[in-house]
């Protein structure tokens, strides 16, 4: 980058704090200690914007934004923890824990999931949306890893992290709304890719215990993802 | 780097079709619907031999391919029946009657919308609007649009078909 | 190229002709297709043939007529008889009686409000040209406005004109269409997009199907011209793969503007060129979200990107693109022939122009019909539409489609137009209307586009994955008489936050319908969770 990049200063819950103008807010409001949160979003992957938790409110704009996604401006005034912001986040959650089926006493990952962290985080204390329960199956093809579909919140971060970083595209998404799954190649067992290199970053991306390595016991389930913003920048660097 | 292009899954003549659509669109990954279109058009489904060459032809991912052909709803990884019957079910339609017409055909025939019957002789649809809804309820026979149709008009048509 | 020799270049493609004494002109719509106007055409002929009428009588094939209700229809001139519901077996009758008193039996009165009330500029062309010939379209001043722009006028000045004449986007949200413009023309950059949206997905919509296969000449020249005021040399045309007569008679077209010099390379001998293709959409309404089609012309699933930021700054491959409907773009030749001053003073204030309206459900005379902004309900479905048919009794019009919302009694003598209909709980939308009668419950049709929704949306973001399907099941317990009070307070509360937290305009608006019917027929909800009944007897209760 050759051109000098603008500073702009704008207000986060009535804070003064400055940020490159190819920064989003939620990159500025990290640096400054001021929690939004998120799920779909990993630093180190590209934003999408999906998860709707980030959404922030900005004096003016009559639309919530979602602060992953939104380059901040001069004079921007952005609110992050109105009343209403803070039902419509528990509101996502109550509707993920009901889409499919995250039962944490028995889950791999109890004690290291997002998704049971940002409940406790947020407050959500009661699902008022009736469970779903759909039947999801549970493929163990592959030689060391696991996905699990009833613990999957489409995230898509392993869909990511598999065509950025490792590049070699084995997860996407089929079929749509909410019969929406991940699947890898042509939705054959995990275990049968022919394009898989086991390399487990979709694993260790993963907030819940969808994706999860065999053999661990629970209180080794840490996920490793120091790796993601030191590749990504020597990526960009050799570009 | 150099790029083979892949050979198509068989001998069949009908491939050349398929590649002079992504031919036509220099083997571009951006061309993956046309192809896929293509695909269906000539073979009536889009089978997973299909997908692989696809795939390798245009350098899209597996998954990828997978995951556009699985969110279209045009596209069907299935074979379809001999027949295909597709009920409107666009709002006019829906209005006028159009979940009788499915249900006569359900029943008769024993299929839910999206299934085809055992002997693969007819294969039941709906669409979300045909864009003839001056005619509803408007059900499609083989390709044929039909407007104004009664549950007993289309077991009529369909009887003409399984009839043989 | 002025009009002058554009006119003399069709002529010299079709060859001097004779003008033919009688002139039968059959709707071949698809509408009129599917009722059998190719039959009754081809019997035409054969009568025609037989009795040696050939140099005297031509039949030609037009675009649509509007009344799909009465279809096969068509029109004898310069008798200018229309008649209504014709067959095979009445082709001798109507040769017959050709130059003398028509057949009083298929005769469809054209003093009737349906034709009388409406007023012609996007669908001044259907039913009247061949939208199989270039020439047709010409003879009727097709491509002068293209001609013009580019030799007298500069993109600025086109925008100026479209901006004067008000028109606002006609697929639903009503931007602004000169300030669209107007915006991709000063975004930076060489390579710039024209888009023209008709992935036409809303049910019971078939405005720009009609447009595009009675008069698909229209809709090039307009992205054409649309492409000089911004700055774009290639153009895109997403259709619906479930339309296919309207992809075929517009890949005829491109190829015949093609060959004329209207389209492609150096258009009318300037430096101006412009290409287009078609792609070909794959049955997903979503994708008639600007963002998603956008993924879906890129090969991609069509799953929308958050806005900002916009098309018109990043678009197609992340460059500068504008995105305009069907209707949108067939508007702009008449506002550069006629003056954007002209188009202005038709409408109302905030609206101006016609709108093209699909009149459909249960209602005599369903078809296709184009009325002046600020007509009002009763108007059109009372007068245009000749009421409700077998004695039935109006209930509602739903208007926008899933997007929509339905419209009670009590409104039938407002003004149709954008801000009108948004402050009763609507929206105009791309202009499906369907009318219902006592016979439709309420709670049913905002089940039924609930479900739409459910099975439409992407996937995506949670609100509208898993928000929509909650609220469908909650509708499907109110139906089926299995809900409490409880259940209709959950239900309010998802439409909130569905509305407001949705990526798209899809999850946005799909609380629209459930809203709408709650604000004017909450007693039909009621009913079904207190009493357990369905007032208009539709609903089947489950104990």
């Amino acid at each position: 980058m050759n051109q000098p990049v603008r500073v702009k200063t704008l207000k986060i819950d009535d804070r003064d704090v400055s940020g490159r103008e190819d920064e989003t807010i939620l990159e500025v409001a990290r640096q400054n200690g001021i929690f939004i949160p998120t799920l779909c979003n990993l630093e180190g992957l590209t934003p999408i914007g999906a998860c709707r938790l980030c959404l922030v409110e900005i004096k003016g704009v009559s639309r919530l934004l979602p602060a992953c996604v939104t380059r901040v401006e001069e004079g921007m005034e952005v609110y992050t923890q109105s009343e209403r912001l803070q039902k419509y986040r528990r509101m996502v959650l109550e509707l993920l824990f009901s889409e499919r089926n995250h039962i944490c006493s028995v889950c791999v990952v109890n004690g290291h999931c997002e998704l049971q962290s940002m409940a406790q985080i947020l407050g959500m204390t009661h699902v008022s949306v009736p469970y779903r329960f759909p039947r999801l199956p549970v493929d163990a093809s592959h030689e060391r890893f696991v996905v699990d579909h009833n613990r999957c919140i489409l995230c898509t971060r392993c869909v990511r992290v598999c065509d950025e970083i490792e590049g070699a595209h084995t997860w996407d998404v089929m079929g749509r709304g909410i019969d929406s799954r991940v699947i890898t190649d042509l939705n054959q067992p995990w275990g049968e890719s022919e394009t898989c290199t086991s390399c487990g970053k979709c694993v260790n991306v993963c907030p819940t215990g969808a994706l999860f390595e065999k053999g661990k016991p629970v209180y080794e389930r840490l996920k490793k993802r120091q790796f993601l913003p030191y590749l990504t920048m020597m990526r960009e660097e050799r570009r | 780097m150099h790029f083979t292009k892949p050979s198509p899954p068989s001998d069949d003549k009908r491939w050349r079709i398929v590649e002079a659509t992504m031919r036509r669109h220099g083997y571009s990954p951006n061309a993956l619907i046309e192809t896929l279109h293509s695909v269906q058009q000539t073979f009536g489904y889009l089978e997973t031999e299909a997908l692989e060459y696809v795939s390798k032809a245009l350098r899209v991912p597996l998954s990828k391919v997978y995951g556009v052909a699985t969110f279209y709803h045009f596209f069907t990884l299935k074979p379809q029946g001999e027949h295909t019957c597709v009920v409107c079910m666009g709002t006019a339609c829906y209005i006028k009657g159009a979940p009788q017409v499915v249900a006569a055909i359900s029943e008769k025939y024993q299929i839910q919308p999206g299934e085809t019957t055992a002997d693969g002789k007819l294969s039941l649809l709906t669409a979300r609007c045909i864009g003839a809804c001056g005619l509803a309820p408007a059900v499609v026979f083989d390709g044929e649009v039909a407007g104004k149709v009664t549950p007993d008009e289309a077991l009529q048509r369909i009887g003409r078909w399984t009839d043989q | 190229m002025t009009p002058e020799e554009l006119r003399k270049l069709a002529e010299s493609q079709e060859g001097a002709r004779p003008e033919p004494r009688h002139r039968i002109k059959i709707c071949v719509a698809a509408g009129c297709l599917s009722a059998g106007s190719d039959r009754v055409r081809e019997a035409l002929q054969n009568e025609i043939a037989q009795r040696g009428l050939e140099g005297e009588c031509e039949v030609k094939g037009v675009g649509c007529l509007g009344l799909c209700t009465a279809g096969p229809l068509m029109l004898v001139e310069p008798d200018g008889v229309m008649y209504q519901n014709v067959t095979e077996t009445d082709a001798a009758d109507i040769v017959q009686s050709l130059g003398k008193k028509p057949v009083e039996r298929l005769v469809c009165p054209s003093d009737m409000s349906f034709f009388t009330k409406q007023y012609k500029i996007v669908l001044e062309n259907s039913g009247v040209i061949d939208p199989e010939k270039i020439e047709d379209y010409i003879a009727r001043d097709g491509y002068t406005a293209l001609a013009r722009v580019l030799e007298d006028m500069s993109p600025q000045d086109v925008i100026d004109e479209i901006t004067r004449s008000g028109l606002r986007g006609r697929g639903g949200a009503g931007y602004p269409t000169g300030l669209k413009w107007s915006t991709v023309a000063k975004a930076g950059g060489s390579r710039k997009f024209v888009i023209c949206n008709a992935d036409e997905g809303d049910p019971g919509a078939f405005m720009d199907r009609s447009v595009l296969e009675s008069d698909p000449h229209r809709v090039l020249e307009g992205m054409a011209i649309a492409a000089y005021a911004v700055g774009a040399s290639q153009g895109f045309l997403y259709v619906r793969a479930e339309y296919p007569l309207a992809v075929k008679r517009l890949r005829t077209a491109i190829r015949q503007a093609e060959r004329l010099g209207l389209l492609g390379n150096n258009i009318c001998g300037t430096t101006f060129s412009f290409h287009v293709d078609i792609r070909l959409g794959a049955g997903a309404f979503v994708c008639g979200e600007e963002t998603a089609l956008i993924a879906s012309i890129e090969g991609k699933r069509g799953q929308p990107r958050p806005r900002p930021p916009y098309p018109a700054e990043y678009g197609l491959w992340g460059y500068p693109t504008l995105i305009n409907n069907v209707e949108t773009f067939a508007n702009v030749a008449p506002i550069i022939r006629n003056g954007g001053d002209w188009f202005a003073s038709i409408g109302t204030e905030k609206s101006k122009g016609t709108k093209v309206f699909a009149l459909a459900g249960r209602v005599k005379n369903t078809g296709l019909i184009e009325v002046p902004m600020g007509i009002t309900l009763r108007e059109i479905i009372f007068d245009i539409g000749g009421g409700i048919p077998d004695g039935h009794q109006f209930k509602a019009v739903q208007t926008g489609g899933p997007s929509g919302g339905c419209i009670p009694e009590q409104y039938l003598d407002m003004p149709v137009d954008y801000e009108s209909l948004a402050k009763v709980g609507s929206i105009m939308g791309s202009g499906g209307m369907i009318v219902m009668d006592e016979t439709s419950c309420m709670v049913d049709v905002a089940k039924f586009f609930m479900d739409f929704c459910v099975t439409e949306s992407c996937g995506k973001c949670v609100p509208c994955r898993v928000g929509t399907a909650q609220m469908y099941h909650l509708l499907d317990k109110i139906t089926s008489g299995q809900a409490t009070m409880d259940d209709l307070a959950l239900l309010e509360e998802l439409c909130d936050m569905v509305k407001y937290t949705s990526l798209c305009g899809l999850g946005q608006t799909a609380p629209n319908p459930v809203l709408s019917t709650l604000q004017y027929f909450r007693d039909e909800y009621i009913a079904h969770i207190v009493d357990k009944q369905c007032p208009a007897g539709v609903c089947q209760m489950r104990h």
